[in-house]
């Protein structure tokens, strides 16, 4: 194909979704689009089986059986919407192994959020209520991205998602309800969330890099500091509601802009945890590692027995 | 507590959920692939459902205040009185896969019996879950077979497990003194009476996997009596964490 | 060789009456344990009454570049749609 051949068919393209229409696994794509997906797409699903990890910490020692059963569900939608985003990539002509392969070399990246430690049941409160809050935010936009099957498993996630941030609201809450004890355990879990969850949004604009091919294809709808606005004045009052503090002296309303003004945000904290030296990075990325290694012989053994069966069955047929 | 045999019948049945369900509830993030890990916290979240209506029956017939959560964390060690077979740990995905067969085949069995008990609320209870477990039992039968007559590895593997798990095969069939006290009343099942049938279940799709049944006469009890494997102590230590930790409070 | 499981397509008929609809897709060795892996991934919260599973690899599909002539003839066939005809409005229910 000439350049101008492939000028005008990007052009095509790119009038297609301005005029809100999807873009299928087997429609023509410039190459460029194809490649961000896959980055973008994958990395949500990296975020989500990581996700599992800080959460599923807890699941042996959830307080009650009643938190212990939706702890377990939550874990597990994680998974299921890993898995559905995995899929959603594949389309794109990438396996899921390939993925992984990124994943544990360490060229692909997940949310940051997930280097921290779980320390105490509280956070499985504050990671309910702020992360999965932050991420919903993020997320409800890509319900009608302009990849198609990107859109159809967020609508699925975002459907499934919707009691994860209740059942974190109802973890603080009874904590913030409960015993001096409890509520400072509350307490101490906001604080040490409040700022990650921000970061949780990205860069601010002024260094945050694709943010403007993302809002022509519909990867994004906001930037960062929007998103990022967005999230604080809706959790502000939540907070409050909870009788918490947010960890942020700066934090107060400002009449006329009719949003929260906020502190200034430890970028330096977040690279480092973004390059790979957060709390728990290396744990978490053997926790998966393991996982799939010590997997193999389990996943080959099924292989093996479905050939078995496939030839007892021709065998048969003969 | 007047009805104290009824009381430690329903424990017993309720704590092999409880323990097998949170030897699963373990391996959440951590299986084979995604699907995996998907299904073997169904089989888990299915196991506390079970237990949490147990626990419920086994607290109104206490009559006091004490609570599912009080039965289930707050006990010590030697008054759990689930199976030594359902607290082994997950060695590795084979002993995990053995375990959920080698239990699953008597839970089914076992329900199919409590669905004739003079009880209501155990009939009621076990109508539900047979059709859970039977799917369980599906899952782990499918799977033992994928794994025995899989790889060479898999094969050994899994074989291993086999080895090592049955040796607490039989007491499943161990009847307490609450169990017969009940089974005259005709609330209990009388497990010795699928004893036999169990075996041949269990032996039918071993020779399916290709894998040996083990020929070891030798048995482990102890657990319904509350006398475990080292194991358990572990287990509990994170079960009853929270509630040790912060006694009397809620969450 | 290695070889990974397979993709497979998964449909879910939400309840009998309506047809299977393709909800997503999974990873399995064989046709079974698709069925087993669609069931728990896919109606965790009550979503079906009945599941289809197909390995990708066997599904044919059309070629997006062929969509006019495959599609568009059809488009000015209008006499096959009803308010093609012209009736006087005393004739109700047709």
């Amino acid at each position: 194909m000439s350049e101008a051949q492939i000028k005008s068919l990007e052009k095509q393209f790119d009038d297609r979704i301005a005029r809100d229409e999807k873009i299928e696994p087997k429609d023509w794509m410039p190459e460029k689009y194809r490649k961000t997906h896959i980055r973008q797409m994958s990395q949500h699903a990296h975020s989500e089986i990581v996700g599992m990890l800080p959460e599923g910490n807890w699941i042996t020692r959830a307080p009650s059986l009643r938190r212990k059963v939706a702890l377990l569900a939550k874990v597990q939608d994680e998974a299921g919407h890993g898995l559905y985003l995995y899929s959603a990539t594949e389309t794109l002509g990438i396996s899921r192994e390939e993925m992984y392969e990124q994943l544990h070399t360490g060229k692909a990246k997940y949310s940051s959020i997930f280097n921290y430690p779980t320390v105490t049941w509280a956070d499985m409160g504050a990671i309910g209520w702020l992360v999965d809050g932050a991420a919903i935010i993020n997320q409800v936009p890509l319900c009608n991205t302009s990849y198609g099957p990107y859109a159809r498993a967020m609508i699925r996630v975002c459907k499934e998602e919707s009691f994860h941030q209740r059942q974190g609201f109802e973890i603080m809450l009874k904590l913030a309800n409960g015993t001096p004890e409890q509520k400072e355990m509350a307490q101490d879990a906001l604080n040490r969330w409040w700022w990650p969850s921000l970061m949780m949004l990205g860069p601010t604009d002024d260094v945050s890099t694709h943010t403007e091919q993302s809002m022509k294809w519909k990867l994004k709808r906001k930037s960062n500091d929007d998103l990022r606005q967005q999230f604080i004045d809706q959790t502000v009052p939540q907070a409050e509601l909870l009788g918490l503090t947010i960890p942020d002296k700066d934090l107060k309303w400002n009449e006329s802009r009719q949003s929260y003004d906020f502190g200034e945000i430890d970028w330096d904290e977040f690279w480092q945890v973004v390059k790979g030296h957060g709390p728990m990075n290396k744990v978490r990325m053997k926790a998966r590692v393991d996982a799939w290694e010590k997997g193999a012989w389990v996943r080959d053994a099924a292989m093996a027995h479905a050939e078995k069966k496939r030839n007892k069955k021709q065998k048969q047929a003969v | 507590m007047k009805n104290k045999n009824l009381y430690n019948y329903i424990l017993g049945i309720a704590d092999n959920s409880l323990i097998l369900g949170q030897r699963l509830g373990e391996l959440t993030g951590h299986g084979p692939s995604l699907e995996t890990d998907i299904a073997c916290t169904n089989i888990s979240l299915d196991l506390f459902g079970q237990v949490r209506s147990y626990y419920q029956y086994a607290a109104k017939i206490a009559g006091d205040d004490r609570t599912e959560d009080d039965i289930a964390m707050l006990r010590k060690e030697r008054e759990y009185f689930n199976v030594l077979l359902v607290e082994q740990p997950n060695t590795n995905f084979a002993y995990t896969i053995v375990r959920q067969f080698l239990f699953d085949v008597y839970h089914y069995l076992f329900l199919t019996e409590l669905q004739k008990s003079h009880d209501v609320t155990l009939v009621a209870i076990a109508k539900k879950s047979i059709k859970e477990v039977s799917y369980h039992k599906r899952f782990s039968t499918d799977w033992l077979k994928r794994l025995g007559d899989g790889t060479t590895e898999s094969k050994q593997k899994t074989q291993q497990a086999v080895n090592d798990l049955w040796t607490y095969t039989e007491e499943l069939f161990y009847t307490t003194q609450a169990d017969n006290a009940m089974i005259s009343e005709g609330i209990a099942v009388d497990v010795t009476k699928f004893k036999a049938n169990y075996y041949q279940n269990v032996n039918a799709v071993l020779t399916e996997a290709t894998l040996d049944i083990p020929e070891s006469k030798f048995f482990q009890k102890g657990g319904k009596q509350g006398i475990h494997t080292e194991h358990l102590g572990y287990l509990l230590s994170d079960l009853q964490y929270m509630q040790r930790t912060y006694p009397n409070m809620e969450w | 060789m290695k070889k990974n499981w397979p993709l497979w397509e998964v449909f879910v008929r939400s309840k009998n009456g309506l047809e299977h609809r393709h909800c997503g897709s999974l990873h399995a060795a064989d046709e079974d344990m698709a069925l087993e892996n669609a069931r728990d991934v896919y109606t965790r919260r009550s979503e079906g009454v009945s599941i289809w599973v197909v390995e990708s690899a066997h599904i044919k599909a059309s070629n997006p570049e062929n969509n006019g002539e495959l599609f568009e003839p059809a488009q000015d066939k209008v006499y096959r749609h009803p308010t093609f005809y012209d009736l006087p409005d005393e004739v109700k229910h047709m």
